[in-house]
């Protein structure tokens, strides 16, 4: 049992306030939405958790089983068990996903996962429908949207970490790869015992990738929390109720 | 103290009697460069003392080639060579720059000759393993492929580290109609020694040359390639993967230059400089009137992997016709922070991810080498150098 704790978090990105103070508790096993409309700082609240260069850290804690991860390099936190799946996968050329998997598993520790690390990803990716041809290519170079984040969803199921931090997953993907990453997610949940972050713009996510509790991010701050019928009034009356909420 | 004089090689009675005399004098003659000359700029010429080195037989073996490779090496110190080798050498000596009169004067010479329609599936591998402070090599290396011939030829120089010598080769590479020669020079010279290279080829008819080069030795190692296409429909592509740390330098000069209509050239240049080390790059497309429909491409990237580490990069275009497809880019910096992120964000050690990107950089040069077995070993060198770095 692992829990994310994301205590009165604060944060700048190029001087500008973002993040306003977030609290959020995310345990093993659980699904959490994070919705909000642009530029209320979901981004950066991915980032920040996982310490990207660029974003300051202004106050508050990134707990996970009570150590602080804003303390850690940010391999370190994904080797403590934090992962995020990007919304925009970087390319890395001549770099491949086996090599870097490889890698990622001989820092944890895990020889005995490298051994069989290509017999795992041939598994993992018949899971998702991921196409085997695409294991050998490069770091997301010369693939879909689509093709990226199976690419994404697949080093999460390989690395198996505590928490995952889904950055947009629904951004620049058809309606078929975004059942399979879906699914595997929450196969995750059930399986590993995964704790999900789902960070996103739009609730036709949701249908596939069920949360417990659903939070309303609006201008770096949680405005609102509750069950999966808040998804509901937000897809029928939208973001400004939430917004006018905040204001007053 | 032997110096590299006309002289002292006449003394030794260990001269071709003409190419070589003539070529002695021009060296004798010909100004020493400074960096004011446009070629000479940013190159560390001003240390160069001429008069610390005496000229050596180069050691050389050569392996592989088989029966349709014809190998004939004429060493220095040869009495005399068959005068139907002095079609393969410059007959105007009098307007050779220094290094190139130099070796001239004092050439160990291997030719690899290949006859028309002959094909060499085993490449040619030359090594030479310099050593001894004050010692200058002068190795010349002459492929001739014939008509519709194929051959490989690899040349490795090494030597040990401490060992300050020179070495000055050449190579001349001679593609006839629609031959296919492919060229990798590796330089894995100890970190004392200085390399002054000249490399030309020319590309006939519908031939297709490729000159590969992989730079990890040297304290100066500075290599000049000519690549010119003399018959219409030839190709030609260099690739080069260079590595310099410490403080060495790497300084390259490259030219395409298209003659003939319906021609096509490609280059692909990359490098990293890590610790205090340089590295230069200057490259020209130069296309001629009459070298219409051609199309030329010029691609160099640098990655300074230390604050201290300086890269330079200077693209040129001289194109004397419209109908032409040229496009030439260079960049210069550190590695990209997106993808060192991405990678420890999978919880890869910070240099681990520094080392899969730098590598990956590579790959794109080590996949294009001629000698596809090659590459494995040469990785791990890049990788192994990566290591040496980070401890520094």
């Amino acid at each position: 049992m692992s829990t994310l704790d994301i205590r009165g978090l604060t944060a700048t990105v190029a001087g500008k306030q973002i993040l306003n103070g977030i609290d959020l508790t995310i345990s093993s096993g659980e699904v959490h939405a994070v919705m909000g409309p642009n530029g209320a700082g979901k981004s950066t609240l991915s980032a920040v958790i996982m310490g990207k260069p660029g974003y300051t850290v202004t106050g508050g804690q990134v707990l996970l089983d009570g150590v602080d991860m804003l303390a850690l390099p940010t391999w370190k936190r994904a080797a403590a068990g934090l992962h995020l799946v990007m919304q925009y996968p970087t390319e890395v050329p001549g770099v491949q996903l086996d090599a870097m998997l490889a890698e990622a598993l001989r820092d944890r520790g895990r020889e005995k996962d490298v051994a069989t690390l290509g017999a795992t990803l041939r598994a993992e990716a018949g899971r998702i429908n991921f196409d085997e041809k695409f294991l050998d290519r490069a770091l997301n170079v010369d693939l879909s949207g689509g093709e990226k984040k199976r690419n994404e969803t697949l080093q999460m199921s390989v690395l198996k970490p505590k928490i995952a931090i889904l950055d947009e997953l629904d951004s620049g993907l058809d309606v078929d790869a975004l059942r399979d990453c879906a699914r595997r997610v929450m196969d995750a949940t059930r399986e590993d015992n995964l704790g999900a972050l789902v960070i996103t713009h739009y609730s036709r996510l949701l249908e596939e990738l069920r949360p417990s509790r659903v939070h309303i991010l609006v201008k770096g701050r949680i405005v609102q929390s509750g069950g999966p019928e808040l998804a509901d009034v937000l897809e029928r009356d939208g973001y400004a109720t939430f917004s006018a909420t905040f204001s007053a | 103290m032997p110096v590299l004089t006309p002289d002292m090689v006449r003394s030794s009675g260990a001269s071709w009697p003409d190419v070589r005399s003539s070529a002695l004098a021009r060296a004798a003659a010909a100004p020493f460069p400074t960096t004011d000359l446009e070629h000479w700029r940013y190159s560390r010429i001003d240390e160069l003392d001429l008069a610390r080195f005496a000229p050596a037989d180069t050691p050389s073996t050569v392996t592989g080639g088989g029966a349709d490779a014809v190998i004939t090496r004429v060493a220095t110190s040869a009495a005399s060579a068959d005068a139907s080798f002095t079609r393969l050498f410059p007959s105007n000596v009098h307007d050779l720059e220094l290094f190139a009169a130099l070796n001239l004067a004092h050439m160990d010479v291997i030719v690899v000759s290949v006859a028309a329609n002959k094909v060499v599936s085993e490449p040619v591998v030359i090594t030479h393993q310099l050593g001894g402070s004050g010692k200058a090599f002068f190795p010349r290396v002459v492929v001739e492929a014939g008509r519709n011939s194929e051959v490989t030829v690899v040349e490795r120089f090494v030597s040990p580290d401490g060992d300050a010598l020179l070495v000055v080769p050449v190579l001349d590479v001679r593609a006839e109609q629609a031959a296919r020669v492919r060229y990798l020079g590796i330089n894995e010279l100890g970190t004392s020694s200085w390399l002054i290279g000249d490399q030309q080829s020319s590309g006939d008819r519908d031939s297709d040359t490729l000159l590969a080069t992989v730079a990890l030795g040297g304290d100066y190692a500075r290599v000049s390639t000519a690549a010119r296409l003399i018959g219409q429909g030839g190709n030609t592509r260099q690739v080069a993967l260079y590595f310099a740390g410490g403080t060495q330098m790497h300084d390259f000069r490259t030219l395409q230059e298209h003659v003939s209509p319906r021609t096509t050239s490609d280059l692909l240049f990359k490098g990293a400089v890590q610790d205090t080390a340089k590295s230069v790059y200057t490259g020209l497309i130069k296309i001629h009137k009459d070298a219409k429909g051609s199309a030329a491409f010029q691609t160099n990237r640098n990655l300074t992997l230390s604050h201290g580490a300086w890269a330079e990069s200077v693209p040129n275009l001289d194109i004397e016709t419209n109908d032409v497809k040229c496009s030439h880019a260079s960049t210069v910096g550190p590695i990209d922070e997106e993808q060192l992120f991405y990678l420890e964000s999978r919880g890869v050690r910070p240099d681990v991810a520094q080392r899969l990107v730098v590598l990956g950089f590579f790959d794109e040069v080590l996949a294009q080498l001629p000698v596809g077995e090659l590459a494995t070993s040469l990785r791990a060198q890049v990788s192994r150098k990566l290591a040496i770095g980070e401890q520094s």
